[in-house]
């Protein structure tokens, strides 16, 4: 059972949140003017990382804040959203 | 001959209690604090079971989670429990155990023939045969079926409750023998100022460890009485829970820990506590190896230290005559102290040349003869031990020099060394270290918080862990100590010599031997995951304990290869298997699932509707009458709202209250279609699509103020829909100010449909303007329903004239009974989800089996509602060739040619009436007996459907009626059926 | 090959065993082969023998990072079916359940494919409608499928809950009867053992470190044993799809998920059909040797960990009881997870890519197991003619693209909910 630490309500254990997937991917501001690889990219296509990943996840039964995690999804450590690297 | 292997004195069970016990139907008496198998071995009981694959005769091993053999079928009818093991079931009276795996009886065994035909039987001898000819495998199969598995499943409902139980501690130590209530003693006195929490838990029925094994002097007391007095010392401490029978099983992520405690509390039988632990210690000690010699599982084989655990926990002698074989001097401790109990000691064969100094003046002051050198070549007797043949070993130890010496026993005393409990190290990802004077694994870098002290860390002496145990809970306590070490560097032998023939079992429940091991090596088996699995080495009940550490040091041997370089298969959670139903917990039967209940459920059940669920809410299907079917209810329910008026509990559908100067531009950017110049007091029919451009929700939003929205959703995609608006507002689109909240839960809503609607809410309003002019369709308006607080919504599901009342959901009861003693006299007619979806359906109104996630607007036929002028979610995907291209399935309308045949549910749309292959244009998603149309007609997604109207086909459903199959000749038609241009709901 | 028999297995009890040759070799990487599969699972294995047997490419290399059928072919819950809706999967799907049915005679090993039935049970209207929609396009696609009542479940699998009292009462079932379970390790030994007797070298202990490539084509991987050239290179590594071919400078459509799993200890065997219910998520079936097999939904966040964890389980065994009250007083023995490519659409990706010469086999989501044989089938016969056989056609890269997805639960572009 993962401990989130939900920036509003701290550290909670993973039941009561939701999982929203890679934290990194933006929609485009203007869907209409990127290309369709761009689109697709959007939509469909994920880095999948082995190690760290920075993902949303939903407070649901709590404060229903959406925020970023950072976690390493081999080791299920949480490590600090602040050594996001590019 | 009652307990003839009884002392007089000594050992922590309770002589004035004797309980009675049956085991294969025979009585035994026992003494309270017994174990199944103390009692079983004071009564001179050997055999107790037989082993998996050949049905060898067996007898306990151990002394506690690592017992192989000593499996029971425990307890009477409902409460009846297969694959207990005898050394953790406390004894009480009237206590029902019987053996398992053999018939007709225990002693005189059918399935034994196995062990005859044992040579065409190596591991995996399956693999090579049954595969002729093929049609066979299904018999085969039958009579392997009949052979697998150990106890008989229970026959009944488990008619016990369990219980689950949170707690967050500051430290959680893991283990109560001297490491552990050392560590517990330390974190005592360190947290006395803080009232760190702390919780200690132990397997077993009573802390102490192997402290209870045998005699040692702590802090100056012999060990049981500072087991005593630190324990009362430790209960009497607000801050400490301690916990006994108590397993931890399980560690898993972020340092959360399971723990399964047996007992009883209140009307459960066990309890699963979830621990969350800023600090662990693992003081879970070590477990004693067996030793792979000729015939080493006959009854009265046991571990040194069990034999002595026995002696000492139980007064109890596992048997007259014991021969001891050892390569460590722990065992010597062990043969001293038998023979001052009484028992005879024939001698100590010591693998090694030279044994320790100490271990040699134990035996020798306590006369008892010391092979050096000397291991066991063979043992005789089959049910129980009648001797054993030792013999030198030769100087390589891979054979043996000189004569063989017959000695007369009745019990082996084994010790092959200590292997480190690591299991909880490791399931929370600690790595592990070869230590070659223990010759096991030991925690390596940890990962965590946690600490390994004394023996599970690979510190065997007293001392050593009562030090270790202190200092891991910040030290602070300084425990002298001397005695009951289980020290002594074993000498590893991993295989004795044996004759031809003879067996060497490494795995006692699953049957491996260490030829199973040297065959697998052979065939290439070579990584230790191979070898579990080729073999089944350590995959039984349990888990390898005593047998996965030789099995894998046999494999090396075999492969050439160092042991580390072989490494160890992965602990996994359980460490001792847990109660399926303990996970369970409470959530059975009605409770498996929450349930959501409308204002008005209570009511609806009253009227004898019966139920369904939709998702976890209940919903009325219809109201039959006394002496009417469902469907005759059905038609009645839908007519009466086409020719009079209906009135249906609505409240599930899901709604999300939307505020803030942005919220008609979030709307735009939700839904397909526009919103931002809806006037106030007007709603607006969207639709929602996912990203990929699949049609996702629908539902009618209404603009309540000029930033003010109530939008409704799917009663399915409630939660969703609020959920993906909060994530576009909180991380896609912050500069939106925009505040929704489903307010689902606020509200009751019943719509009052039919022509007669407006004639029956007059009655009930006299501040909202019913008229048409007034009050048009899609439009919303505030105001009071009987006396209630209400919004008043003009929208229709049905297609006919129709109004949405809302109101709190404490009115909800008031509102309805208001609305039915107005409508009595219109003849008012309460109606379910059946015929709502019957009327919707000949509405070509879609629902939740037409967006199925496979659509589109366009196959839906509300392509036109794509506003162009602006962005929304899923709008950037509609261009993809696949979504646009001819040959989707698109929304059509289907009716029955047979005015009396009935549209089969989960049709599937094709030419030609006839079962098999053939090309499958669609299928039907909705179903309904028209009451108008008079016919069977349904909604159907066939592929290219819009260019299809008239044509005649077939649904078909050939899996109908028990395989007879249903066919129903249909016509293709547009989806709606009925009022097509929408008249009556206008009017 | 030495042929495996009951006559040989006598034949070798009288010389005690010893003479057992190694079921494959244990081979020296060469540097170059025709084709190398990265990923000795049951699929890589499958795809290296098809190679070898049908295509006549025998100068292939499967290359396994640790030990043969390690990874998810040692860790799922064994159950082979053809029950899909959409044509896409089910003529698939269908085309590996016949290969499965004459598989341990093809291989001569044992894979004990016991074709005991696999059941999905209906708890309410909805839910007929639908199952019924699925088993109704089986039938006409030609795959055996029926709809049973509770009667007929009642006698199928005596031990199911049948009363009207539990939260999702069940009403009812589909029945696929020539579903049924294997022995899954014993599918990546089976094919292992037939690859290498044709040629094939089995590699175990090296890991891909990376793809070469000479501009847009790959000629060859980097090892842990070194640089090994290729004619053409196979990815079949399921749950380390995406990291593998990020590689060869791929992003894929998937996300890797745990799926969890447990084992209860053996007992003598009290139902022979698989039993699954799609909203309690699970799945239960007993194995030859006694134990519960239990499985579940995923975790739900990404991850790579193999590792157990406690909420699914809890949830898991909670529904397992609800369907079988017996099982509650049996004990739960291991529990362990898979880790899973779940891809965007539900459905695997059998395919070639835009790097040349570079083909990947993933995103199989829970199904890997019982495509084992049609998947190593198709990708054999994609990369030999590189081009993909018309039964993986609609198992191609590109449809996410295109938007010819294939959505079997209309769950869209969000992987933990497929």
């Amino acid at each position: 059972m993962l401990l989130i630490p939900c920036p509003h309500c701290g550290e909670r254990p993973e039941n009561e949140f939701s999982y929203g997937g890679d934290g990194t991917v933006e929609r485009p501001t203007d869907p209409a003017a990127v290309s369709d690889a761009d689109w697709h990219a959007y939509v469909y296509r994920r880095a999948n990382p082995k190690g760290p990943h920075v993902e949303y996840w939903y407070h649901q039964f709590g404060c229903r804040s959406w925020f970023k995690v950072r976690r390493d999804t081999h080791t299920h450590e949480i490590l600090p959203l602040e050594d996001e690297t590019s | 001959m009652s307990q003839a292997f009884r002392l007089s004195e000594g050992g922590g069970i309770d002589r004035a209690q004797l309980v009675t016990f049956t085991f294969d139907g025979r009585r035994y008496q026992g003494y309270a604090g017994d174990t199944l198998a103390s009692a079983l071995l004071a009564n001179g009981v050997r055999l107790v079971g037989r082993s998996f694959k050949y049905h060898r005769p067996r007898g306990v091993v151990g002394l506690g989670s690592e017992e192989p053999n000593a499996l029971v079928r425990v307890g009477r009818g409902g409460r009846v429990t297969p694959n207990l093991r005898a050394t953790q079931v406390p004894i009480e009276d009237g206590l029902v155990a019987e053996s398992q795996n053999r018939w007709p009886t225990l002693d005189w065994d059918l399935g034994a023939i196995n062990s005859r035909f044992a040579r065409f039987l190596p591991a995996g001898f399956y693999y090579k045969t049954f595969m002729a000819p093929a049609a066979w495998w299904m018999t085969y199969e039958k009579v392997i079926r009949r052979m697998a598995g150990l106890g008989k499943p229970p026959e009944h409902e488990d008619p016990d409750a369990y219980e689950k139980r949170h707690a967050h501690v500051d430290i959680l130590i893991a283990g109560g023998g001297p490491a552990g209530l050392a560590a517990a003693l330390a974190a005592a006195r360190n947290a006395k100022e803080t009232g760190k929490r702390i919780l200690v838990a132990d397997e077993n029925p009573a802390f102490g460890g192997s402290l209870l094994n045998g005699p040692a002097m702590i802090d100056g007391r012999p060990a049981a009485a500072w087991v005593e007095e630190t324990v009362a010392a430790l209960q009497a401490l607000p801050n400490v829970t301690l916990l006994t029978r108590a397993t931890v099983f399980g560690y898993y992520d972020h340092d959360f820990l399971t723990i399964a405690e047996h007992g009883t509390f209140g009307a459960a039988r066990q309890r699963l506590w979830k621990v969350r632990a800023k600090k662990v210690i693992l003081a879970t000690g070590a477990i004693e190896r067996p030793l792979a010699f000729a015939d080493n599982d006959r009854p009265g084989v046991m571990l040194a230290g069990a034999v002595r655990g026995y002696l000492h926990r139980y007064g109890v002698r596992c048997g007259d005559t014991m021969a001891v074989l050892t390569n460590n001097d722990a065992a010597y401790a062990c043969a001293a102290e038998a023979k001052a109990a009484g028992m005879a000691v024939a001698a100590i064969a010591d693998l090694r040349a030279e044994p320790g100094a100490d271990a040699l003046t134990l035996a020798r002051e306590a006369g008892i003869a010391v092979l050096p050198g000397h291991a066991v070549a063979g043992v005789s007797g089959t049910k129980a031990v009648q001797g054993v043949r030792l013999r030198k070993l030769n100087a390589a130890g891979d054979g043996f020099d000189g004569p063989a010496m017959r000695i007369a026993c009745d019990l082996v005393a084994v010790s092959g060394g200590w292997t480190p409990a690591v299991h909880l190290h490791s399931q929370a990802k600690g790595k592990l270290d070869w230590d070659e004077d223990l010759a096991a694994f030991r925690p390596g870098r940890r990962f965590g918080a946690n600490v390994s002290a004394g023996a599970c860390n690979g510190t065997l002496d007293l001392a050593g862990c009562l030090a270790e145990g202190a200092a891991a809970a910040g030290g602070g306590i300084d425990l002298p100590a001397t005695g009951s070490d289980l020290s002594g560097a074993p000498h590893m032998l991993w295989r004795i010599p044996a004759g031809r023939g003879a067996k060497r079992f490494v795995d006692l429940q699953n049957d491996v031997t260490t030829s199973d091991v040297a065959l697998a090596a052979r065939e290439g088996y070579r990584s230790v995951e191979h070898l579990k699995r080729y073999t089944t080495l350590g995959m039984g009940t349990d888990q390898g304990k005593t047998s996965n550490h030789h099995g894998l040091a046999l494999l090396a041997g075999a492969t050439d290869r160092a042991i580390p370089d072989v490494g160890t298969t992965t602990f996994r959670p359980p460490y001792t298997p847990v109660t399926v139903g303990l996970f369970a917990g409470r959530d059975k039967d009605a409770f498996a699932h929450p349930v959501r209940r409308t204002a008005l459920h209570d009511w609806h059940v009253a009227q004898g509707a019966p139920m369904t669920d939709a998702g976890l809410w209940k919903r009325p299907q219809a109201y039959p009458r006394p002496g009417e079917s469902l469907n005759d209810a059905i038609r009645r329910e839908v007519l009466a709202v086409r020719d009079n008026v209906g009135l249906v509990d609505v409240t599930t559908l899901g709604k999300i209250d939307i505020q803030g100067p942005d919220a008609a531009e979030l709307l735009n950017r939700m839904y397909i279609n526009a919103w931002k110049k809806l006037p106030v007091g007007k709603g607006r029919y969207g639709l929602m699509l996912r990203e990929d451009g699949m049609v996702w929700d629908d539902g009618v939003t209404m603009r309540l103020a000029e930033h003010h929205f109530l939008m409704t959703t799917t009663t399915a995609n409630a939660a969703a829909v609020l959920q993906q608006m909060e994530f576009l507002l909180q991380t896609q689109w912050p500069d939106l100010k925009v505040f929704v909240n489903s307010v689902t839960e606020h509200w009751f809503a019943a719509a009052v449909s039919g022509p007669n609607a407006r004639q029956l809410l007059n009655k009930l309003t006299t501040d909202i303007d019913m008229s048409n002019d007034a009050f048009p369709m899609m439009a919303i308006r505030q105001g009071t329903v009987a006396g209630l607080p209400a919004r008043v919504l003009r929208i229709s599901f049905s297609g006919e004239l129709s109004y949405e009342v809302n109101v709190a959901a404490d009115d909800g009861v008031a509102l309805w009974q208001a609305v039915l003693d107005a409508g009595e006299e219109l003849d008012l007619t309460v109606y379910g989800t059946e015929a709502m979806g019957v009327l919707r359906i000949e509405k070509g109104h879609v629902a939740g089996p037409e967006l199925d996630g496979r659509t589109t607007a366009d196959d839906l036929g509300l392509g036109r509602m794509v506003n162009a002028n602006k962005d929304c979610i899923g709008k950037r995907s509609l261009d993809r060739p696949g979504l646009n291209e001819t040959g989707r399935l698109q929304l059509v309308g289907l009716e029955c040619d047979d005015a009396d045949g009935r549209i089969p549910f989960g049709a599937r749309i094709v030419a030609e009436h006839k079962d098999g292959a053939q090309d499958q244009l669609g299928h039907v998603t909705s179903i309904a007996q028209s009451p108008v149309l008079e016919r069977s007609i349904a909604l159907a997604l066939v592929r290219d459907g819009r260019n299809r109207h008239g044509e005649h086909v077939y649904a078909a459903s050939p899996t109908a009626d028990g395989g007879k199959g249903a066919w129903a000749r249909v016509r293709v038609t547009g989806p709606v059926f009925f009022d097509p241009e929408g008249e009556r709901l206008h009017g | 090959m030495h042929r495996y028999s009951a006559f040989s297995l006598l034949r070798h009890a009288l010389t005690g065993h010893r003479g057992w040759a190694p079921a494959w070799r244990d081979a020296e990487p060469k540097p170059h082969y025709d084709v190398v599969i990265v990923g000795g699972g049951g699929h890589g294995l499958a795809t290296a023998y098809y190679l070898a047997k049908l295509h006549g490419i025998k100068n292939v290399a499967v290359l396994e990072k640790g030990w043969i059928g390690g990874g998810n072919t040692g860790r799922n819950t064994t159950i082979v079916r053809s029950n899909y809706l959409l044509p896409g999967n089910a003529h698939f799907y269908e085309h590996s359940l016949k290969l499965w049915e004459g598989l341990s005679q093809d291989l001569n090993f044992n894979v004990m494919f016991s074709q005991r039935g696999v059941i999905n049970l209906i708890h309410s209207d909805r839910e007929r409608d639908v199952l019924a929609g699925r088993y109704n396009a089986m039938r006409l696609n030609g795959i055996d499928a029926e709809v049973i009542d509770t009667k007929t479940l009642a006698k199928l699998v005596p031990s199911i809950n049948l009363s009207p009292d539990i939260r999702f009462p069940i009403q009812g079932a589909v029945l696929q009867p020539r579903g049924g379970v294997a022995r899954h390790d014993a599918v990546a030994w089976g094919y292992a053992r037939a690859a290498d007797a044709l040629g094939v070298d089995i590699i175990q202990g090296c890991e891909v470190t990376g793809i070469v490539q000479d501009g847009s084509k790959v000629t060859g991987v980097e090892t842990t044993r070194g640089t090994i050239g290729a004619g053409s290179v196979g990815l079949a590594v399921a749950g380390h799809t995406s990291h593998v071919a990020a590689m060869a400078g791929l992003t894929l459509p998937i996300e890797t998920h745990l799926l969890q799993a447990t084992v209860t200890e053996p007992v003598k065997p009290f139902f022979d059909t698989v039993v699954s219910s799609a909203p309690a998520h699970v799945y239960v079936s007993q194995t030859d040797k006694g134990e519960v097999l239990i499985g579940g939904h995923i975790d739900g966040y990404n991850s790579y960990s193999q590792r157990g964890t406690l909420p699914r389980i809890e949830d898991i065994l909670a529904s397992a009881v609800e369907l079988f009250p017996r099982l509650s007083r049996l004990r739960l023995m291991r529990q362990w997870a898979g880790v899973m490519d779940m891809s965007m659409d539900g459905s695997p990706i059998i395919s070639k890519t835009p790097v040349e010469n570079f083909f990947i086999n993933g995103g199989w989501c829970y199904g890997g197991f019982k495509a084992t044989p049609g998947s190593g089938w198709v990708f054999a016969h994609t990369i030999a003619h590189n081009r993909p056989h018309p039964l993986n056609e609609a198992f191609h890269l590109d449809r996410f693209e295109t938007g010819h997805v294939l959505d079997e639960r209309g769950a869209g572009p969000k992987p933990q909910a497929h």
